[in-house]
């Protein structure tokens, strides 16, 4: 992988022209920052962002069998949806470990795309390839991740993404309510779908665009007033929600229990990849769970730092996500604690060794960030 | 980006101003760590410091940057201002945003450090 030549999405000049700051992001050469994290974290949070989401891979399925395989690889339930929706769900191992985190779209009966992590293209494709139940393979195709770059992925998130992008499509898209798709032609192009969806707790939408288009839609949503939004805001957005990160806050090693994705998983729904594992873990009760913290020392918190218990003499966890809030100028951080009430109740008291001091923490009640509008 | 012809310049991206003792980080040391929102102050006043002797620490939300003394001497002021605006040290950092005020012992030490003509070229700017 790391012999490769890092990757360009069809966006990669625009970046360039827009004086982003470009960092090799899982093989892929990405924005970390424009202006500046902080000045885009407030605009995505008030205004509007525009994210190149490219990077992510996104692989197409047809035929019967597509429901039958979905269902095998997933932890949730696609048989609920319908023409037009979409859901979040983890993609576990036999052991409860996690694969990766994924959208699953369905736009038709026999037609679905599944929108994968970029850290996990390759990897992804491969499990699901070696884990075609014999029932789905008669009727069944699935293209590869590389075939879904025909589509570019541009994210378009805030209080004004939903206007921004309305003025610019043919159809209404005020009703569409959050995990609902529709195609639509925008700022002229046609056969782009609109997704609702994101990763930054605000309204807003992912859009699947023809690639040769891709560049003519970014230029039409900045004529609008959106700001280009780097991997840096990116990460601050998604962590003061709280949203699992792949490779951080999950992966192999974690299941969707302990980490907090319960309402993920829908063992009713039959057998699927991980289920007993998974059922063993409600029943018993995971021994660990990833909890918000927030610090009230001064200091900023990050990805692996130690937690300790409230006087600092014993090691009790690790930080799996962390930084300074932009929102609430606080730091903040998630991260794996023992199921206990004395680490895991909001209000309990911990320490985080950084940088080899202790400073004190507390456990808080996520996501870290709520809407003005949204406090009862 | 400005540097200064008046100030010293380290490899560690620190200034230094010969006439008034003041130091901080550079404007391009800034701009690489991005919006910084804490400074751990852990060189006290009164306090005896070396030439690259850590001073502290810079958190920005992107990362997190150790201080190093440009110089010998003793430290004589914190910027107390920085604890509630950490960001004047990306808005000024010459100015506002300065770290710590020292007293040099050896001023010959000085001549160890670049003028702005070779930390500009230290840096690629």
């Amino acid at each position: 992988m790391s012999e490769q030549q890092a990757r360009r999405t069809p966006l990669y000049e625009k970046h360039k022209a827009h004086h982003a700051r470009i960092v090799d992001f899982a093989g892929w050469e990405m924005p970390i920052q424009y202006e500046g994290i902080v000045a885009e974290h407030n605009k995505v949070r008030q205004h509007a962002g525009l994210f190149d989401v490219s990077h992510m891979g996104r692989v197409e399925l047809f035929g019967k069998g597509a429901l039958t395989a979905i269902q095998h690889w997933i932890t949730n339930d696609a048989a609920r949806l319908s023409d037009g929706q979409s859901l979040y769900t983890p993609i576990c191992y036999p052991s409860g470990g996690i694969v990766d985190d994924c959208l699953v779209y369905r736009l038709q009966e026999a037609h679905y795309i599944i929108v994968i992590n970029a850290s996990n293209r390759d990897k992804d494709f491969a499990w699901f390839q070696e884990n075609i139940p014999a029932e789905a393979k008669a009727d069944l195709v699935m293209k590869t991740p590389e075939d879904g770059d025909k589509w570019a992925l541009i994210a378009i998130q805030g209080p004004q993404a939903r206007s921004m992008l309305n003025a610019l499509a043919t159809t209404d898209l005020t009703p569409l309510k959050h995990n609902q798709l529709t195609t639509t032609t925008l700022a002229g192009i046609a056969e782009c779908m609109a997704a609702c969806t994101g990763y930054t707790g605000e309204d807003g939408f992912e859009i699947f665009v023809p690639t040769q288009k891709a560049t003519a839609l970014w230029d039409a949503l900045i004529d609008k007033g959106a700001a280009p939004i780097g991997l840096g805001a990116r990460d601050t957005l998604r962590m003061e929600m709280r949203y699992p990160l792949y490779g951080n806050d999950i992966d192999q090693t974690t299941n969707p229990i302990e980490a907090g994705l319960s309402w993920t998983v829908k063992p009713e729904k039959g057998p699927f990849l991980g289920r007993d594992a998974i059922l063993e873990q409600i029943q018993n009760k995971p021994s660990r769970r990833l909890v918000g913290i927030q610090l009230t020392d001064r200091g900023v918190p990050r990805h692996g730092y130690k937690i300790f218990d409230a006087d600092g003499q014993n090691e009790i966890g690790i930080l799996t996500s962390g930084g300074f809030s932009p929102s609430l100028q606080q730091s903040i951080g998630i991260g794996y604690v023992p199921a206990l009430p004395q680490y895991t109740k909001p209000g309990s008291s911990l320490t985080i060794d950084i940088r080899n001091k202790k400073l004190a923490a507390q456990v808080v009640k996520t996501p870290f960030y709520t809407k003005p509008n949204e406090i009862a | 980006m400005k540097f200064p012809r008046n100030l010293r310049y380290t490899e560690d991206h620190e200034w230094i101003n010969p006439e008034t003792g003041l130091m901080g980080i550079t404007d391009h040391a800034q701009d690489q760590l991005g919006d910084v929102v804490y400074l751990d102050f852990s060189a006290k006043s009164n306090q005896s410091i070396a030439h690259k002797d850590v001073l502290g620490t810079i958190e920005s939300v992107k990362t997190v940057s150790d201080i190093y003394s440009p110089i010998s001497g003793k430290i004589l002021d914190i910027n107390e201002a920085l604890a509630k605006s950490p960001e004047l040290v990306n808005t000024d950092p010459y100015g506002a945003g300065w770290l710590y005020r020292v007293e040099i012992a050896d001023h010959s030490e000085l001549d160890g450090l670049m003028d702005a003509d070779a930390y500009i070229k230290h840096t690629g700017h």
